[in-house]
Parts: C-alpha cells; sequence; structure tokens
C-alpha cells in the first residue's frame, strides 16, 4: 500500500484539474462583479438630448455585440456583419458573450464592456427584464444600448432593430403557403417550443390570417412542437404526416424546425406530396431547394440585421439620433429607416428564398 | 425486430439457480416487448398509418441513434458505473466529422467512420482512466468530461454550422438509404447489439462485467481484472457514441455545435427502463435496447395519437419510476426465493 498512496494523490490531483478545467469551458462568464455597483457617477453625456442629424460618425467608437448565445450559427452572421459595417465607419467592434443562452450570464458581460468603456453595446437579450439593471447602469455612463433580435425592456435600450414585424411574419408565412397548395387543403405548423414569445405572436398573426375569407379552404389542423431538436422535430413532422393524411402543408417558422422537416420528407415517401415552407437560412435550405423538397421558404437578412444594428449604433454613439420617434437613421447601403414606436427600427419585410436566387446568397 | 426478442441459448442445465434468476429477469424483456406490442397496436388501431412500411421504418430509424447509446451506456452501467458524457461525444464528433468532410468531399465515408470512432475512444479512455485507474466517482468525472467535452465542441464549432449542402451525398445516403428495404442505421445497431450481447454472455471475460457490478470487492478477490474492464467498458461506451455521431451527422444533415445535448439522461433512461439495475451486476444489452425501442415508440406514437406534447416527459418518467419499482421488487422476490431453496437444500 506504500506504493499506492503517492500514485492516489496524483490522480485526485489529475482529476481535480480536469475538473477545474471543465467548469471553466463551461462557464465562460467572466465573474468581474466585484464593481458591478459602481457609486452612482454623474452620467458623462447626458446633457445633449437633441439629434444633430448632420454630425458626422465618430471615428475610433468601440462597440461591442453581446449575443444570446456565442454557439449560435445566426447569431454568428448577424455579428460579424455588424463587425464588418464597423470597419466601413472606422469603428472598432467585437463580439462577446456566454456559451449558454441564460440572461444571468450575459449580465457579467455588460458590466465588464460597462467597465471596459465601450461607446455603445448591442444586445440579444435572453431576458427581457433581467439584464435590465446592468444595461440602466451602462446607460448612466454614457454608453449607447441597442438591441437586436430579441428586446430588452424599452425603458433599458436606446433602441430596438427588429427583424421583421411579426404580424407581416405570420401573415407573410401563410400567404407564401397557400400559394403553393392553391388556397386549399389541411395545413400544421411546426414550431419551437411551446413558450417561445417570437414564435407564439408570429402563430397569432397565422391563425388571424387564415380567418380570411380567401382562405375559407383551408384548415389549421394542429400545432406541433419540435423543442428546436433534430431528433424531436423529426418525430413530430412524422407524427403530424401520420396523424393527418391529409396533410397538404406545413409551415415551420423555426431554423431547426424547418431543416429538420425537410430532411425528413426529402427521404420519405411524402417528397413532393407535402409542402413545406417556413423560416429557414439559404446555406441549410439549399440541400433540399435543390433536390426539390422545398419550393419556396422566407427569412429576413440576419447580414442586413447585424449592418443596420451596427450603424444604428455609431448613430446613437455619434449623437446623430437619440432614439426618439420620428428620427431618420442613416445606415450605409441599406439607406434610411425611420424611428417608430417605442424606439423600434424595422429592417424590412422577409426575403423569399427560391430555386431561382438561392444560389446568390451564402449564410 | 423479430432479431432483438431472440433469448439467447439456454444455460446448461442442473445450475437451477441461475436459472431462475434468468427466468425472472427474461420476464423484464418479455414485459417490454408486451409493453411495445400493446402500445404499437393500440396507435395502430387509432391510426392504420402507424404501422405502413414508412411508420415502422420511421420508428427504427428513430431508435437507432440512441439504441446504440444505450448498448454502450449499458456495459458501462453492468460494472456499477455511468457514463454521462456520451450526449457531449456524440455533439463533438458530429460537429468535427461535419467539419472534417465538408473540407474535402472525397474524403471515404470509411475514414470518416473511423475518425468518429477515435475521437469518441478518444473520451472513453479519459473517462475509463480517471474512473478505473484514479478512483475517482464515475458520477464526478463523465459530469467533468461532459462539460470539458462540450466546452471544446463549442470552442471548435464557434457558432458554425454544417449543412446538408455541405455533405458528400454517399454519407447522407447512409442516413436515410436501406439494403433489401432495411435502412442501414437500423441494421447497423442491431448488428452491434447482437455481438455485444453475444461477447457479455458467452465469453468469460464478459460475464466478469456482471461480476465487477454484482461485487466489485469480491471480483478483485476473485482475480479479475476489474481496472481493465471498467476501462474496456468505457471505451466501448465512448466508440459507441463516436459512431452514433457519425450516424447523427448522417441521419440530421444540419448539424451545430449542441446536437445530442442533454441525451445523456435519455440514454440512462432507455437502459433503466430496459431492466439494467443502475446499481450494477443486472440486466442486457436487449433489454436496453427495448428500452430505447419503447421510449422513442412512446414518444412517436403520443404524437400519432394527438396527445398533448406536454404528456410525453410526463409518461417517460413515469415508465422510468415503474421501471426502478419493478427492479426493486424483482430483486427482493429473487433474493428470498434462492434463500429459500438454499434452506431447503441444506
Amino acid at each position: 500500500m506504500v506504493t499506492k498512496a503517492p500514485r492516489r494523490m496524483a490522480s485526485a490531483v489529475v482529476a481535480a484539474s480536469l475538473l477545474v478545467l471543465g467548469l471553466a469551458a463551461c462557464g465562460g462568464t467572466t465573474k468581474d462583479s466585484a464593481a458591478s455597483a459602481p457609486p452612482a457617477a454623474a452620467p458623462a453625456s447626458s446633457a445633449p438630448a437633441k439629434a444633430d442629424p448632420n454630425a458626422p460618425i465618430k471615428e475610433g467608437l468601440k462597440i461591442a455585440f453581446l449575443p444570446k448565445q456565442i454557439n449560435n450559427p445566426y447569431e454568428t452572421i448577424v455579428d460579424k456583419a455588424g463587425i464588418e459595417a464597423a470597419a466601413e465607419y472606422k469603428g472598432e467592434a467585437k463580439e462577446v458573450g456566454p456559451s449558454d443562452a441564460s440572461a444571468s450570464s450575459q449580465v457579467s458581460y455588460i458590466n465588464t464592456l460597462t467597465q471596459q468603456g465601450h461607446d455603445a453595446i448591442l444586445i440579444a437579450a435572453n431576458d427581457a427584464n433581467a439584464v435590465c439593471g446592468p444595461l440602466q447602469q451602462a446607460r448612466a455612463k454614457g454608453i449607447k444600448i441597442v438591441a437586436y433580435d430579441s428586446d430588452a425592456s424599452k425603458d433599458c435600450r436606446d433602441l430596438f432593430i427588429n427583424q421583421a414585424n411579426s404580424e407581416e411574419i405570420g401573415r407573410s408565412q401563410v400567404k407564401l403557403l397557400a400559394d403553393m397548395i392553391d388556397h386549399k387543403g389541411e395545413i400544421a405548423i411546426l414550431s419551437a417550443t411551446a413558450n417561445a414569445t417570437n414564435q407564439n405572436t408570429w402563430i397569432e398573426f397565422m391563425k388571424d390570417e387564415l380567418t380570411k375569407p380567401e382562405y375559407k379552404d383551408m384548415k389549421l389542423v394542429k400545432v406541433a412542437y419540435g423543442d428546436d431538436d433534430d431528433q424531436k422535430s423529426f418525430q413530430e413532422t412524422q407524427g403530424l404526416l401520420q396523424a393527418y393524411p391529409d396533410l397538404k402543408g406545413i409551415i415551420s417558422p423555426t431554423t431547426v424546425g424547418i431543416s429538420a422537416g425537410a430532411r425528413y420528407i426529402s427521404g420519405s415517401k411524402y417528397k413532393g406530396k407535402v409542402v413545406l415552407t417556413g423560416l429557414g437560412t439559404p446555406n441549410q435550405m439549399r440541400q433540399f431547394v435543390k433536390d426539390k423538397t422545398v419550393q419556396k421558404f422566407a427569412l429576413w437578412n440576419p447580414k442586413d440585421l447585424g449592418y443596420l444594428a451596427s450603424y444604428a449604433a455609431a448613430a446613437l454613439a455619434s449623437g446623430q439620433i437619440t432614439g426618439a420617434e420620428g428620427e431618420v437613421l442613416k445606415a450605409g447601403k441599406l439607406g434610411e429607416r425611420t424611428i417608430g414606436k417605442d424606439g423600434e427600427i424595422i429592417l424590412g419585410p422577409p426575403f423569399t428564398f427560391d430555386a431561382a436566387n438561392i444560389d446568390q446568397f451564402d449564410f | 425486430m423479430s432479431t432483438v426478442t431472440t433469448t439467447p441459448p439456454a444455460p446448461a442445465a442442473g445450475r437451477s439457480a441461475r436459472n431462475l434468476v434468468d427466468m425472472v429477469f427474461r420476464a423484464r424483456e418479455l414485459s417490454l416487448v408486451a409493453a411495445l406490442v400493446v402500445l404499437v397496436g393500440v396507435t395502430a388501431v387509432a391510426n392504420s398509418n402507424f404501422l405502413s412500411g414508412q411508420g415502422v421504418k420511421d420508428i427504427l430509424l428513430n431508435t437507432s441513434i440512441l439504441a446504440l447509446l444505450a448498448v454502450g451506456q449499458s456495459a458501462v452501467v453492468m460494472t456499477r458505473n455511468i457514463d454521462l458524457s456520451v450526449g457531449s461525444v456524440v455533439g463533438l464528433v458530429a460537429f468535427t466529422t461535419g467539419d472534417f468532410l465538408s473540407a474535402d468531399h472525397s474524403r471515404g465515408i470509411v475514414s470518416v467512420v473511423i475518425l468518429g470512432i477515435a475521437i469518441g475512444a478518444a473520451c472513453g479512455l479519459i473517462n475509463g482512466l480517471l474512473v478505473s485507474f484514479c478512483r475517482v466517482p464515475a458520477l464526478v468525472v463523465t459530469l467533468g468530461t461532459l462539460y470539458v467535452i462540450q466546452g471544446v465542441d463549442y470552442y471548435l464549432a464557434h457558432g458554425r454550422q454544417i449543412n446538408a449542402v455541405d455533405l458528400p451525398p454517399g454519407l447522407l445516403d447512409l442516413g436515410n438509404g436501406s439494403v433489401l428495404g432495411v435502412p442501414y442505421l437500423p441494421l447497423i445497431t442491431v448488428l452491434i447489439m447482437l455481438a455485444m450481447g453475444f461477447y457479455l454472455r458467452s465469453y468469460p471475460s464478459g460475464r466478469e462485467f456482471y461480476a465487477i457490478g454484482s461485487s466489485p470487492e469480491a471480483a478483485l478477490l476473485a482475480g479479475i481484472p476489474v481496472r481493465r474492464r471498467v476501462l474496456a467498458a468505457y471505451l466501448l461506451s465512448g466508440a459507441l457514441a463516436g459512431l452514433g455521431g457519425v450516424l447523427w451527422l448522417a441521419r440530421f444533415g444540419t448539424v451545430v455545435a449542441d446536437s445530442a445535448n442533454g441525451w445523456e439522461l435519455l440514454v440512462v433512461s432507455a437502459v433503466v427502463v430496459g431492466g439494467v439495475a443502475i446499481t450494477g451486476g443486472v440486466g442486457s444489452v436487449y433489454g436496453a435496447t427495448l428500452g430505447a425501442l419503447l421510449l422513442t415508440t412512446i414518444g412517436s406514437a403520443l404524437v400519432v395519437l394527438r396527445v398533448n406534447p406536454f404528456w410525453q416527459q410526463a409518461v417517460t418518467g413515469a415508465l422510468l419510476l415503474l421501471a426502478i419499482s419493478v427492479d426493486r421488487v424483482l430483486a427482493l422476490r429473487v433474493a428470498r426465493l434462492l434463500r429459500r431453496r438454499n434452506v431447503r437444500r441444506v
């Protein structure tokens, strides 16, 4: 047993260090919360509340993108485009964020960015209210806050860049499907989780659109939830097609759902018989558009979203706009956008992809 | 699924005590089959499409990857250990092999399968070394590696996504295609299950897995190389998770960093429902595979029966509790029977 003791000790050390490694890898948050409650210093730039539309965009602005989570491919596209836009106006931009989509891990990032003295923080909020306190502290230091993709409570940010109007998304999805099935037959929706706010808002508008007379021959038979999980979305698609043999079309307004649904239908006897549409990215759907499983689907351009958000942050930090309703944002190649109610800017109508245009896009 | 239900050859006569134990636990596999028959029967009556060619193919495809992981996991659980890192391994392998293939389409399927198994086995080796040679409790080690492997995966992926269009058609065909009407995925799973079942049942070294799980101390005193066997169990579980990762990629085509996130608990559920005692020493890979088949079929059946999706998890949980209760009752009854028999013989 004499020889065993050191060995056991060594193994304990190995195990412990492995665990430490593991925790460090999964934590991903910088816990610089020591200075998270700074004395209420006088806000640096609270005085100029008036917009000067002709002010030039300052050079060397420091802006940071804080996505919901760093591993989300969609948010990566948005943030990269925003960072590229910053290069256009000679700003410095970066992306930081947690590896899990939780509000509490976003909070420590907000605090760190505040300490580092950024000019603007762009955030895709994991929880509209939970990030509010730290954002307010950042604003008290003169940092401009722009929410994109997922809004923070409207009292704690200057602007929200909305990818598309929820009503427009919901209604346009129904129109897209109706045109492909001649306004006739049973349809179903394959959503993400049962309590995803954006999904449910879109679904409400879809249901409302379906009450219009031109859709009187279309019947929504089921809303299924694939939980944004491949296997679950597969099973839900299979189940829908089995449970409703007369199903003519499926709308899946979630990128995981539509790609899983398309993958299933492409290898099943339902290919060519059931129309699938929804919201997806061109790269993930390319295969299924080419093999004719899917004819058309829609999405806003995530690159434009990042670009617009980046310009909005720069315009705010340079004093071109303040976020008040009616002001006009000049957003480089995208042209101008007018700020709407509650500081919201809408990117534009969703774009429809099909076999003819899909190869022009790479995201 | 007739292959699943075929029972291994009966043990030699005269060892009646073992016969009895076998019979009682064979009952578990039979009851799983019965539950499946009832479930499929009821669902098929409600909707004839459920048992159509497409319906059966769907269920088999849905089960394949889970069952494969359950086979590996049951080898680990039999030795009174657990492997919680399998979900992360599947995610890591699915992404890295996808990345490997999308970089160069000419890379063959065989090299990808080998790469996937190698990565999985490497993860299993780390688990196995820490558990067997460093004697750290399996729960803690594999919980740690769950996060480490996930972290590595996130780091490598960095928000990227593998799309079906990036993958060679040969691989996608592996996920959807079939030979003589039987899809590849369940075929692979059944072959591996049969091989594992035969090994664990008929080879002395296979029996040692059970011995270790029944009583590690006794196994050590009996001269069984406990560490080597435990290491082998983890290697196997890791390698099968690696293979599962490649199959995941083949099946779903679209892969992000967190595929199979949370699957470790689903796999453990399948194993326990399948009659492998969480305290080790009892169960079979056939049972574990049946457990996976049952859990998956319930998921599909509830959708077809138009049951509210909120019930699905509750049903899985209830089934798990039922399985554990049945295990406990059976174990007590067997112990009592054996005692009585021994008393009579004396």
